[in-house]
């Protein structure tokens, strides 16, 4: 037990060094790069092509291959984010405060992507493009707090007060991630509550929810990837001056 | 752990708890306003004004749906398996729009006739997803 948390304790400092991360970071990035392409091309072409037609929505439901993994990464990459301030706050981790400024871009995309995907969704299905209702609503805050993540760190030219007004920002917006889970649920909306279940069977058919959840994996080793490189990309910018970057 | 991470710890949970507060207490007041449409009997309830649109959400009642000839007017019932209201509206309907399925429409409420002059219908689809082979399966049965 207490070897684990030792273990665990190095690791955690390790994280905390720019030079051990860039050097792990470049020799996982081409086995992420080949797995995440694999998922993501099995998930989406069993998706499209081969599951089964909708009962009631018809072929038009096979969006949710995207609309779905989308929707869940955009949440997932702020969990990871507000845990990154909270660390970035108390122990001031410069790695931290690079990681919340390489995710933010990529949580905004894949935010927009689920917004734009339901709206595409929504206009054949619910006969609108939009509606103000708590889960969209909520999801556009999301989407909003992304934006205002980014801005408020580029208003900075100094790095390290740039980390800690990011971090309170992203801390105050994670008090929106329940919201949008629960949404559907506390208050009536139009969009539906959620298909797959952890507690109870899911209310998807199982032909559906394979190649659904290869395509959600998929999604997330997207977004590992892309975070690597960014945060490489990052490091490399604020580290071009130091000596073990110019020997690397 | 130092007083100063200590200290910081503190900000943390300051930050946060205030922000949730404040949240929670936005919410609260807007409680009823965030649902999306009054079911039928949120509906009876509240009586809203007649010249106020808001929104009804429930199911099509089965064997309700009339469609006027020669027009794209028709006439259903919403229904949330307690109280009902029937509903007229002229134009396109979504595709999913059928009895037996959800429904929000969004116009005008006539208490008096306890009917609702609708200016825009939705559907409401739920989260099942079933294929649709095994759905004619199992009604051919």
């Amino acid at each position: 037990m207490n070897k684990t948390f030792s273990n665990l304790k190095t690791f955690y400092h390790k994280l905390g060094s720019s030079p051990w991360f860039y050097k792990i970071s470049g020799i996982t990035i081409p086995y992420v790069a080949l797995f995440s392409f694999l998922f993501l091309s099995i998930g989406i072409v069993w998706g499209v092509f081969f599951s089964p037609t909708d009962f009631k929505q018809g072929d038009v439901y096979r969006i949710i291959y995207m609309h779905v993994p989308a929707a869940s990464v955009s949440q997932a990459i702020y969990y990871t984010m507000t845990v990154a301030a909270v660390v970035s706050m108390i122990w001031r981790m410069k790695m931290a405060g690079i990681f919340i400024k390489s995710m933010a871009p990529i949580g905004a995309s894949f935010t927009f992507l689920a917004l734009i995907s339901g709206s595409i969704w929504g206009q054949p299905t619910w006969g609108t493009w939009w509606i103000w209702d708590a889960r969209l609503t909520s999801t556009l805050v999301l989407f909003i707090f992304y934006i205002a993540i980014i801005s408020l760190y580029s208003s900075f030219s100094e790095k390290k007060s740039a980390d800690q007004a990011v971090s309170i920002l992203t801390l105050v917006g994670a008090v929106n991630l329940p919201i949008i889970k629960k949404s559907v649920d506390w208050w009536n909306t139009l969009h539906q509550p959620a298909s797959i279940k952890f507690t109870e069977s899911s209310s998807i058919s199982p032909e559906m929810l394979y190649p659904l959840i290869i395509s959600i994996f998929g999604f997330y080793l997207v977004v590992l990837l892309s975070g690597l490189m960014a945060m490489r990309a990052e490091i490399a910018k604020r580290e071009i001056n130091k000596e073990w970057f110019k020997n690397y | 752990m130092i007083k100063i991470r200590k200290n910081r710890l503190y900000a943390v949970l300051f930050i946060f708890g205030s922000s949730l507060l404040a949240t929670v207490l936005v919410l609260t007041a807007l409680n009823q306003n965030i649902n999306l449409f009054y079911s039928p009997s949120d509906l009876f309830a509240s009586n809203p004004s007649p010249n106020k649109s808001i929104r009804v959400g429930g199911l099509v009642q089965k064997g309700s749906l009339i469609r006027i000839p020669d027009s794209l007017e028709i006439n259903f019932t919403i229904t949330d398996l307690k109280e009902e209201v029937t509903v007229n509206y002229s134009g396109i309907l979504p595709d999913l729009f059928k009895e037996d399925a959800g429904v929000v429409a969004t116009g005008y409420y006539d208490q008096i006739n306890n009917s609702f002059q609708a200016f825009e219908i939705l559907a409401k689809h739920d989260e099942n997803y079933e294929p649709k082979e095994v759905v004619q399966a199992l009604e051919g049965k």
